[in-house]
């Protein structure tokens, strides 16, 4: 999967999870960014995440994300 | 995980339309048909949000539930799960989650949101971990039953609360053991290791719940089958003290819906079976009996075998089993009464259907005969147009999607649970000998030049009075199970029917018929309680009667014998409601026909209405029932 496959699978992951199709994620994007993603969205959201793209975060990876980007780059680094 | 639901078509498109649909009941329709597939987490997370937008008055036909989920690690991702599985059980969940580890205080104090909330069942889903924190390695057997002792004890205390304050049905989660080996295989030699502590606090529960009369949602015993790794996530309790793994969630759910489904008398009843290529190899019309594979010395045709003993077991726990092929009856037939190997016999199935006709038309056949509703039928079929046809058709019928290898035929249909229970009793055994001699009644009448003739040669008794010890459990599962003969529909949990039975201002009956071809055993229950008002008034709160008695004038007597009981007290009025629902038409002319008269204007319940007998103008009816004391 390349960088923009992942970040859209995130980006309809969130939505779905929040009901609400008008989130655009980017690389950029930090949590606080998006309305509602509180951390129990967080912990379905890495669940979700580790479902459908197939990966493991570590607990040290969930706890330091800094941003979107940081979970697409982890993603795909697992994933090779 | 779910392996006996289809696979949803296009999860997302299905969504959308029913969330756009024009009406609830339609929308309702739509995203229970959802729910009868299989779902991932994140679907139903998505369903279960779409399934919070609709309230109950929107839901007709479904049965509404208040449940307290009450927990010791994070729970609110099982609320969705819950709701979702709910509605595939025709259950509509109000779900209220205790704070995260009060469990305690709230149960406790009457003045929480949990009192205040109101459930019908209350689910403790709590961790081991607090019970065998500390516990020394060395403890020996003793010393073990020791350390598991209090938190048992602390347990019961907790189920009496939540019964006699709240009057909620308790359901105790078995605890998931997530230790770690410590010695190895050698954990199970020592007493004080982990691993064999918790083993030890589940044993103890179970003997607890069983005393208790409380039921158990056994996650334990899944794990055991799914692996632990697919039920509890290390990475997700440390995250954020999630016991139960997110991908579980939709099992759990699953699993706990059954359960309450099951008390409100909503598990299924009736196990139908199509012959070929499901109950044997090939196909009896082409292959004969010498061609068709079954029994012993084939893999193939021990897979069919496995299948009927299984159906055999549950028949021989209370299951209706009957047959629905596309075959000539005396073909199939032949094959009951002839091939060696059969297991189930003839004589075990109740309704057997062998003919070229449409299955959809045969199945609605089958539930008529047996005198039970369309939808308390499972249809196993192992030809996937068979099984769509009859979804569509007949969507209240649980399909269960089988294998292509009919080696997981079997496993496929225990792991439906369409048949979970909240009672066993000698009525369930007795069952499939009371369906054959229903079979010998039905020939009895038809060779009966009149219904008079037909009853008297039946040779009926009766046995009544009132509900005693040992009738607590079989009449309780009489309230919670029966849909058709019952006026109200109210559902009382056991220690309910305890209570009343213990009231000295109620009157409860029991009544077991028994006729010149067996036992029916305990089948009709009538529960009267006093007015507030009037001291001289009793009120029919509850009576069920068994669908296999219908006609045969037992209602005649057991209104008799209440008019006795109750005249003996002074009561001179007894008074009634009927609250009509789509499966109690049977009773709709009940009151009118036994004598009583209609309140009007009565305050009621939509549709409902009331009843009273003033019982100075009561005669006895005759009936062709004699009454026996025991």
């Amino acid at each position: 999967m390349t960088e923009q496959e992942i970040l859209d699978a995130l980006t309809r992951i969130l939505r779905d999870l929040l009901a609400d199709d008008s989130i655009v994620l980017t690389m950029e994007t930090r949590r606080d960014d998006v309305d509602g993603w509180d951390s129990f969205t967080y912990v379905n959201f890495i669940a979700v995440a580790e479902m459908e793209l197939g990966v493991r975060f570590s607990v040290t990876d969930v706890e330091s994300f800094e941003n979107v980007g940081a979970i697409v780059s982890q993603a795909q680094a697992l994933r090779r | 995980m779910m392996s006996w639901l289809p696979a949803p078509s296009d999860f997302r498109a299905d969504l959308r339309a029913a969330l756009e649909a024009p009406d609830s009941v339609e929308r309702l329709r739509k995203l229970s048909a959802l729910s009868r597939s299989r779902l991932g987490y994140l679907e139903t997370l998505q369903l279960g949000r779409a399934l919070s937008r609709i309230s109950g008055e929107e839901a007709p036909g479904f049965s509404q539930a208040r449940l307290a989920l009450l927990a010791s690690s994070t729970v609110d991702h099982l609320v969705p799960a819950l709701r979702v599985a709910g509605l595939r059980h025709k259950l509509l969940l109000d779900v209220h989650v205790g704070q995260y580890g009060q469990y305690r205080q709230e149960l406790l104090d009457e003045s929480s949101p949990l009192h205040q909330f109101s459930p019908q069942f209350v689910l403790l889903s709590l961790t081991a971990r607090e019970a065998i924190a500390g516990a020394p390695l060395a403890a020996g057997p003793a010393e073990a039953d020791a350390i598991v002792g209090p938190t048992i004890e602390e347990l019961r205390v907790l189920w009496r609360r939540a019964r006699q304050a709240l009057n909620a049905t308790v359901i105790q989660q078995t605890f998931l053991n997530v230790a770690d080996p410590l010695f190895g295989s050698y954990d199970r030699l020592v007493s004080g290791s982990p691993a064999q502590l918790i083993a030890r606090l589940n044993d103890h529960l179970s003997e607890a719940a069983a005393a208790d009369s409380v039921l158990l949602l056994d996650i334990a015993r899944a794990s055991e089958r799914d692996g632990l790794n697919a039920w509890f996530d290390l990475a997700r309790w440390l995250q954020g003290k999630l016991e139960i793994a997110p991908q579980a969630a939709p099992m759990y759910g699953e699993l706990a819906a059954r359960i309450i489904a099951a008390q409100r008398g909503l598990s299924k009843k009736c196990l139908v079976l199509d012959l070929d290529n499901t109950m044997w190899g090939g196909v009896i019309g082409d292959d004969g009996l010498e061609g068709i594979v079954l029994g012993e010395g084939s893999a193939r045709g021990e897979a069919h075998l496995a299948l009927q003993r299984y159906a055999k077991r549950l028949g021989e726990r209370g299951v209706i089993l009957a047959v629905c092929s596309k075959n000539d009856l005396a073909t199939a037939e032949a094959v009951f009464h002839e091939h060696p190997e059969m297991v189930l016999k003839r004589s075990d199935i109740a309704a057997f259907v062998a003919n070229w006709n449409d299955k959809a038309a045969n199945l609605q056949h089958i539930a008529a005969q047996l005198n039970i509703g369309i939808d308390s039928l499972v249809f196993v079929d192992d030809n996937p147009a068979e099984r769509a046809r009859i979804r569509q058709s007949l969507p209240m019928v649980a399909v269960p999607e089988l294998p292509d290898d009919p080696a997981h035929y079997t496993r496929c249909l225990a792991e439906a649970g369409y048949f979970e229970a909240v009672a066993f009793t000698a009525d369930d055994l007795k069952r499939g000998e009371q369906y054959a001699s229903n079979a010998s009644r039905q020939a009895a009448l038809a060779s009966s030049e009149s219904i008079d003739d037909f009853l008297m040669s039946l040779q009926m008794s009766v046995v009544a009075g009132p509900i005693g010890a040992v009738d607590l459990v079989r009449s309780a599962q009489l309230i919670n199970k029966t849909n058709q003969f019952n006026p109200t529909t109210r559902r009382h949990a056991l220690e309910e029917v305890e209570r009343f039975a213990a009231s000295a201002q109620c009157l409860t009956l029991q009544f077991r018929l028994t006729d010149r071809f067996g036992d029916n055993g305990l089948v009709s229950v009538m529960i009267l309680r006093p007015d507030a008002e009037a001291s001289d008034v009793l009120e029919i709160d509850t009576w069920v009667m068994s669908c296999r008695v219908f006609g045969r004038q037992l209602e005649l007597e057991a209104m008799n014998t209440a008019v006795e009981a109750a005249r003996k007290r002074g009561i001179r009025t007894l008074r009634a409601d009927y609250i009509p629902t789509p499966k109690n038409g049977v009773v709709r002319e009940l009151y009118p026909s036994l004598g009583f008269t209609a309140v009007p204007d009565a305050p009621a319940a939509e549709g409902a209405s009331r009843w009273i007998l003033h019982l100075g103008d009561y005669e006895p009816v005759k009936t062709h029932i004699s009454r026996r004391t025991n």
